[in-house]
């Protein structure tokens, strides 16, 4: 029997390495192989890309080779999957099939900054590894002005470190002594800071108190590279010296390939993590289209709950593990405070007030992340 | 008339999924939005009236809100 899971993100490695240790005894015996399919060598711990920009972290810091990372119960496959076929339980890698009896769809999601005219020539991102180093060298040399920080589309990865960069970008400058000389724009697509309520008015408390304007109803459309100005649906132009924006989203080619769906993210049970109409698929992490955040700690949870349903299946136990919607996000409100976010689908967040604890609690989890990836923590 | 059916998706779904479609359709065309979330019914003609275009009709159905928008600019 085979469990091919596809994507080396934080929820395919995590489902590895949980299934790996649920079926250890089935895996030596050659009864089960566990397959790890994934286009990328190395896994990225993206949140410290927030760390990168502003040099408090190195790329060694943030990234390690997947095959350390992996129990050595996993089979690692290097390969690009290009067609999913749930149908007929297949996954084409070139010329290659591989079939499964279960799959786990943790294929993520990726920015597009090139469906935003004029973006990638004047704009600024860091929710990739390419970007945050450029963005690492504009940000040292910027000496004041209007620094314009855009989010471009819902929904995008972790929604809250938009709200972290521009508190972040904040303290920088006051630290560099020139946060009197330059301007902070926060723009958002609605008509508030923050998707949920409560956090937006926390968010907007915290940036009237810091200086920061926003700009609401903001969708933007084009970015005039020459004139230097962001363009919006909403007829507003916006002058920058800097734009760091959060480019529109989409989920992996491979799932608009395959027909799962036009957008790339897959149509998912909200429970129990199947695809919809396919008992023996699951997807996890960003790919999913649930109204849950695409955060790290989401597809966490939800490596825990697939993995425990797929090795209950396997060992002919009852299968009873679901997910509730569960997340949790660590906001960093300044270089020394910062709160964190509990939430799920029935239960809106509550805040402590930002503080220094939490703040060090985020710095070592950074640190103590690798030990998640590798099942343990 | 291009219809988009939001029903099930919260809040901003319905919203976003105007903007890209209003983004695409010509001028002059109507979309029609439907939504069970409540808070559409604010959200959306707030943001339609911001952006410029006209809201044509807003209704609220059995267990969901019809609006239609025309794209006017
Ligand atoms: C700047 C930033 C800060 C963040 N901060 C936080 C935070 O503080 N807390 C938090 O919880 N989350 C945070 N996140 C979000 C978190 O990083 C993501 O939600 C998480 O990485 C999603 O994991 P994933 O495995 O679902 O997807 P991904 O990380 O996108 O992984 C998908 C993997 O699948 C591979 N893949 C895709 N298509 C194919 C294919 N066809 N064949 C083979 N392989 C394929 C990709 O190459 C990739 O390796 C942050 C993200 C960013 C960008």
């Amino acid at each position: 029997m085979n469990v091919t899971i596809v994507g080396g993100g934080v929820a395919g490695t995590l489902t590895a390495n949980y299934l790996a240790t649920r079926l250890r005894d089935e895996v030596r015996r050659k009864e089960i192989e566990i397959t790890l399919i994934s286009d990328r060598d190395k896994l990225l711990y993206e949140p410290g890309l927030l760390y990168l920009i502003f040099n408090r972290l190195e790329e060694k810091d943030i990234l390690r080779d997947l095959k350390i990372l992996l129990d050595p119960g996993v089979k690692f496959v290097f390969k690009r999957a290009d067609k999913i076929d749930l149908e007929n339980r297949e996954i084409r890698l070139g010329d290659e099939k591989l079939s499964y009896d279960y799959l786990v769809i943790a294929t993520g999601s990726r920015i597009v900054p090139e469906e935003i005219p004029g973006l990638t020539k004047t704009g600024h991102w860091f929710y990739n590894l390419d970007g945050a180093v450029r963005l690492r060298d504009e940000i040292a040399k910027f000496k004041g002005g209007k620094i314009v920080v855009s989010v471009m589309g819902v929904p995008h990865k972790c929604p809250v470190a938009p709200i972290e960069v521009t508190f972040l970008l904040h303290d920088f400058l006051k630290i560099h002594g020139i946060r009197k000389s330059s301007e902070i724009i926060y723009t958002y697509p609605i008509n508030r800071v923050f998707l949920m309520e409560s956090v937006s008015e926390l968010v907007q408390n915290l940036f009237t108190e810091k200086g920061i304007e926003t700009r609401t109803f903001f969708n933007p459309i084009e970015v005039d590279a020459e004139k230097r100005e962001v363009l919006t649906l909403e007829g507003e132009r916006e002058r920058f010296d800097l734009l760091i924006s959060i480019p529109p989203h989409k989920g992996s080619k491979v799932i608009i390939d395959s027909g799962i769906s036009d957008d790339g993210w897959v149509p998912t049970d909200r429970y129990t993590l199947k695809v919809k109409g396919h008992d023996n698929a699951f997807a996890i992490g960003d790919t999913t289209d649930l109204p849950v955040s695409k955060a790290g700690s989401v597809a966490h949870f939800q490596a825990e709950v697939v993995a425990e349903n797929i090795s209950a299946e396997i060992k002919g136990l009852p299968p009873t593990a679901r997910y509730f919607g569960k997340a949790m996000c660590f906001i960093e409100t300044s270089f020394n405070e910062a709160t964190y976010i509990w939430f799920d689908y029935e239960t809106q967040p509550k805040f402590v007030k930002p503080n220094k604890f939490t703040h060090w609690m985020k710095i070592a989890y950074n640190r103590m992340f690798w030990l998640t990836a590798r099942g343990v923590l | 008339m291009v219809v988009i059916d939001a029903r099930g998706s919260y809040c901003p779904g319905p919203l976003m999924e105007l903007i890209k479609t209003i983004k695409k359709v010509p001028l002059g065309e109507k979309i029609e939005l439907l939504s069970s979330d409540a808070s559409s019914a604010k959200d959306v003609p707030e943001w339609v009236k911001r952006a410029g275009h006209e809201l044509v009709e807003i209704k609220k159905e059995e267990d969901y809100w019809r609006i239609v928008v025309k794209k006017t600019k």
